[in-house]
């Protein structure tokens, strides 16, 4: 009886896990056109400088946060991407680490590849905006390093996250 | 190193009986709750000593507890030991049949000269009082606890016709400090906790240790590079060789063949992680499979002839086997939402393995005598790392309570866990290692 109410309860997450992982699925944006180049000429002082990367407040974002199981970068994080691939185009000099890192939850070689996932998706993302694969590395500490040691989502949606390293500015 | 070993010894803190299924303990003191199985009741007398010095262990305790974990033998309590025989002919049956005891061993330790000790036992049939076993061993006072398991093992072994796996080791990983303090280390200990011993320490994570068939060696992750890397590591010269280690992707979750001549990675250099094989000898790497999913967690069934993995490539982590040889894999896990990080007991008739359901992560056991059937030995919500004993009487696995990671040391029927714990740190990914040769 005990059991049969467990599988019921198994059976409601079930059906709420999928119903929230689909309400989740978005689709990534396609990155927005540029404006016009006739009324926004590209200006060689846009160029950015290893000081933009204390200053600059899209630059200084270096986190990437991803939603459980899922490795698409999500829409509010195409700015960053956009931005950090910006730099690598105008600093060829450039180089990152992408360190990819997951929650507790699952096995810990499955979360290293889940981790190393998720530091591709970033790295897809930064040449789709025109960075160099050349000067990106990726690393996956999978659930090894996390900042929060909490068992509940507040604290999982922390740790799912690629954590953008400059090892070269 | 006597500091070094407290700090590092793992304190038995509770010894509870508890059904498989929902989670909450009961004392052991009763017999296995639900009336599944009944524990066969044994009397281990302490021993009597006969001259000589203190001696540091109490060879009858170390047996009971042995007894007490595997599920298999429930042992009379010591305070319930009303008489003290040390031989066969002083034992008044009687006495023990009242007890309701099926069994008893007796014994006694000497002096046998050298600095060694002579320790005689003997195991009788309460009902036909009749002699069962009748043995001696000579061994050094701090070898005693390896004694008293190789005891355990033999009566294990007379009664239940299955072998002991009592005289064996655990390896398993603790983490000490926070953040970037931490210390990490690879541990071999006792198969009960006693006599941790430091095999590698690392200022970054040390991962998925996994036993030479021969008990020598210990494959392991470690990110000390700052990538992971495979290592294997000679346990008692402690001279150890890089065996993975590709500067692009993941190199991990190595897991020897039952014959000691080859190693499962797996590696994400091509692009994603991909099982490989490396060749000991000559250390050649044949890739095993080819799919744009994870492939990782391989495990060997014990004759050699078949790899169980984990691999994601229809959707979520689930459990795959494929021909040691080559060719494809077939998925074998259906139940729950997602299964990784398996484990095949000797006769390859049971496979543990964690199975996620939402947030919850349990380890499940499938049996494949009985057509797949699947079990769950543990409460979750984030157990990992299961790992039978060498006789798959009994598994290993790592659990997480509060902040802290823990490991079980659980029957292969779930109802009867102990818990290891580190006293000051985490203590996770055990792996139970193989049996000991005399």
């Amino acid at each position: 009886m005990n059991k049969t109410a467990r599988v019921a309860l198994v059976a409601l997450l079930c059906i709420g896990a999928a119903a929230c992982s689909k309400k989740q699925e978005v689709k990534p944006q396609p990155p927005q056109p540029e404006p016009q180049p006739q009324t926004q000429p590209v200006q060689e002082s846009n160029k950015y400088t290893p000081a933009d990367l204390d200053t600059d407040a899209c630059l200084r974002q270096r986190v990437v946060y991803f939603d459980f199981d899922k490795t698409e970068i999500k829409p509010e994080f195409q700015e960053i991407m956009a931005c950090h691939a910006k730099y690598l185009q105008d600093r060829p000099e450039a180089h990152l680490r992408l360190e990819g890192n997951t929650d507790e939850r699952g096995t810990r070689e499955y979360n290293l590849g889940l981790g190393e996932r998720r530091g591709n998706a970033v790295s897809d993302a930064l040449q789709a905006n025109g960075g160099s694969a050349s000067q990106l590395e990726v690393i996956s500490y999978g659930k090894e390093k996390p900042v929060c040691r909490e068992h509940n989502e507040d604290c999982w949606s922390k740790n799912r996250r690629v954590e953008i390293v400059y090892t070269a500015k | 190193m006597p500091r070094l070993k407290s700090l590092f010894a793992l304190a038995v803190l509770c010894l509870a009986a508890l059904v498989a299924g929902p989670a909450g303990a009961q004392a052991l003191n009763v017999d296995i709750v639900g009336g599944v199985k009944t524990a066969t009741p044994i009397v281990v007398v302490p021993f009597a000593q006969q001259g000589g010095a203190p001696l540091p262990t109490d060879v009858a305790d170390v047996i009971r507890n042995d007894f007490n974990r595997s599920g298999k033998f429930r042992a009379l309590a010591r305070s319930e030991i009303v008489e003290s025989p040390s031989r066969g002919a002083d034992i008044k049956f009687a006495t023990w049949r009242l007890l309701k005891q099926d069994y008893i061993t007796v014994g006694r330790i000497s002096d046998a000269g050298g600095g060694l000790l002579r320790i005689e036992y003997e195991l009788w049939d309460v009902n036909k009082q009749q002699s069962l076993l009748s043995q001696a061993f000579t061994a050094p006072a701090g070898d005693l606890r390896g004694v008293a398991h190789q005891i355990a093992d033999q009566i294990y072994e007379k009664i239940t016709g299955v072998r002991g796996a009592f005289w064996t080791r655990i390896a398993y990983i603790t983490a000490v400090g926070l953040g970037n303090n931490t210390t990490y280390s690879l541990i071999v200990a006792d198969s009960d906790g006693y006599n941790p011993q430091v095999v590698a320490r690392s200022r970054e994570s040390l991962l998925s240790p996994s036993w030479s068939p021969d008990g020598t060696k210990i494959a392991y992750v470690s990110f000390e590079s700052g990538n992971s890397q495979v290592y294997v590591q000679d346990i008692t010269t402690g001279s150890r060789q890089l065996v993975a280690a590709h500067k692009k992707g993941i190199n991990g979750a190595p897991a020897w063949s039952p014959d000691g001549s080859k190693l499962a990675v797996s590696l994400s250099y091509v692009g994603n992680p991909e099982l490989f094989v490396i060749d000991m000898a000559t250390r050649k790497e044949t890739r095993m499979t080819n799919s744009l999913s994870i492939d990782t967690e391989p495990t060997w069934a014990a004759d050699g002839q078949t790899i169980y993995f984990t691999s994601d490539r229809s959707g979520r982590p689930q459990v795959y086997q494929m021909p040691a040889g080559g060719g494809s894999p077939t998925r074998i896990s259906f139940d729950g939402q997602n299964n990784a990080n398996a484990d095949i007991s000797y006769d390859g008739k049971l496979i543990a393995m964690v199975q996620g359901n939402g947030n919850v992560y349990r380890i499940a056991i499938m049996d494949r005598s009985l057509g797949g059937q699947v079990r769950f030995i543990s409460p979750g919500p984030i157990d990992d790392s299961p790992s039978f004993a060498p006789n798959a009487s009994m598994l290993l696995y790592a659990a997480t309570e509060g902040r802290r990671g823990v490991l079980y040391a659980v029957s292969a029927d779930g109802q009867v866990r102990q818990r290891l714990v580190l006293s000051d740190g985490d203590v996770r990914e055990p792996a139970w290692g193989p049996y000991r040769q005399r």
